[in-house]
């Protein structure tokens, strides 16, 4: 399925915006992210599995917070770097890239 | 203890900033300076640090405001970087417990000269992690972080500093590999002497003015400290509460910052030692009174030294701006082994100052840089 990947990321995929990643859940999704892109997954999640603060995955256009939660090979997956507040229909309806620059 | 050399030959500053980190290089003169393009652009760089047993080994402690801690480590002095394969973290915990999480890498030391390869890495909250591949994979030292009594030590989220509380000033014996020293933030001072598997505070005439116990066994918090590498029964500490010396083994620390002008006071960050003669020691005061500007007092940097071991204390400030209202951090100043010995000292406004004759006149040598954390000299 398909993974958008923020700025702040893209050194480890090569730069690449989107990328393909395979998993029956969320959770299975980023470790197979992270065997192809070593370091991606610890720089958005926690050793307690939890997002980090100012990350959101958003399973299609809903922020998910649990990594079992079943994703199926037509989902999209964006990861992004939050802002602290703001609507989140707003954000969807945005370039995701924007994201990536708050200070 | 052998007398440290003298060096003559060239000087190379390692500036971690808010913003990524650079290497400022000096010729032999100590008079002409070239500063490297930045490193790590938008990474926060707690620590940039080289390891003395090779000198060209270099591990920077990373963040973004974004994502989470990592580690790089260099083998060519900063030309190319690779990231850990496995950076500082905490266990996990089963199910329905909560677990620390790493915010930052605050503090890193390179292991003992019999031990390359080892390194050290203190973290926000408070952690203390080792590596023996240098710096490729890391594991937690059990012995402090799983500690029965290492919650009750480090106290719970009103306990750290304001950016979060820190474990930092990790000091090896030189004698010994197994004997080391600590410092929390808030915590204490603590030692080891059996490699990390067990601690024992080491605060005994430590002030803690804001904590209502007169004479608590641990829960204060040191700024910075150093153990003299000439002289390893010999600490020095710039507390919250004021500067102290410590001659060991009997444990008890003196406040030699009550010879420091009372105008002045006592508080500051860092603190640094002449590598040749141990009762010479620089500091950096700053406001600690009313809501704790951490600026310089009246807005008037300087240097104090002592060339006594704390009993007199001369002020530094020629070539220093006034007014100016910057800070300088706990990493942020230090010294480097030529003769006589040179000063660095890095500000919260992005200035990298210098003394090429121990702090008598001041020289900046790089500005507009990002809000500089850390400053490493080699």
């Amino acid at each position: 399925m398909k993974v958008h990947v923020p700025t702040p990321l893209r050194s480890y995929t090569a730069r690449e915006a989107v990328i393909e990643a395979n998993g029956s859940t969320l959770g299975e999704l980023l470790a197979d992210i992270d065997r192809r892109y070593p370091g991606f997954r610890f720089r958005i999640i926690d050793e307690q599995d939890g997002i980090r603060e100012h990350i959101k995955i958003f399973l299609n256009e809903d922020p998910s917070v649990d990594l079992s939660a079943p994703i199926g090979s037509n989902d999209v997956i964006h990861i992004i770097c939050a802002l602290s507040g703001g609507s989140i229909g707003w954000i969807l309806n945005q370039d995701f890239t924007l994201y990536s620059i708050k200070i | 203890m052998k007398a440290d050399r003298i060096s003559k030959g060239p000087v190379s500053v390692l500036i971690g900033t808010r913003k990524g980190a650079y290497i400022l290089r000096g010729d032999k003169s100590r008079r002409t300076w070239k500063l490297s393009d930045i490193m790590f652009l938008g990474q926060i760089i707690h620590h940039l640090v080289v390891d003395p047993r090779d000198g060209k080994t270099i591990l920077a402690a990373a963040r973004t405001g974004h994502l989470g801690p990592t580690m790089y480590r260099s083998t060519d002095f900063g030309k190319t970087w690779k990231e850990s394969e496995r950076p500082p973290a905490f266990p996990k915990v089963p199910e329905g417990q909560t677990g620390l999480v790493l915010n930052h890498v605050f503090w890193l030391t390179p292991g003992h000269a019999s031990q390359p390869g080892v390194w050290y890495a203190g973290s926000s909250p408070q952690g203390l992690f080792r590596t023996e591949d240098g710096g490729r994979t890391w594991e937690g030292v059990a012995g402090f972080n799983e500690h029965p009594m290492r919650n009750t030590w480090c106290g719970g989220d009103k306990d750290g500093t304001p950016d979060g509380p820190k474990m930092h000033s990790i000091n090896i014996d030189p004698r010994n590999p197994k004997h080391m020293y600590i410092g929390m933030s808030s915590g204490g001072v603590f030692e080891t002497t059996d490699g990390g598997s067990d601690w024992k505070p080491l605060n005994k005439g430590c002030a803690a003015d804001f904590l209502p116990v007169p004479d608590p066994e641990f829960g204060h918090d040191p700024h910075s400290v150093s153990l003299h590498p000439l002289m390893p029964d010999r600490l020095y500490q710039q507390n919250h509460c004021g500067i102290y010396r410590m001659e060991r083994p009997e444990g008890a620390w003196i406040r030699i910052g009550n010879n420091m002008p009372k105008k002045v006071g006592d508080i500051g960050f860092p603190i640094v030692l002449h590598p040749r003669d141990p009762d010479t020691v620089w500091v950096f005061p700053m406001d600690g009174t009313g809501v704790w500007p951490r600026t310089s007092p009246e807005g008037k940097p300087a240097g104090y030294v002592t060339r006594n071991a704390g009993k007199t204390w001369k002020r530094l400030d020629t070539g220093l701006p006034k007014p100016a209202w910057f800070t300088v951090k706990r990493q942020a100043m230090a010294s480097d082994r030529h003769d006589p010995v040179g000063l660095y000292l890095g500000t919260t406004s992005g200035e990298l100052w210098a003394s090429r004759n121990e702090g008598a006149k001041w020289t900046c040598l790089a500005n507009h840089l990002p809000e500089i954390y850390s400053v490493e000299v080699t």
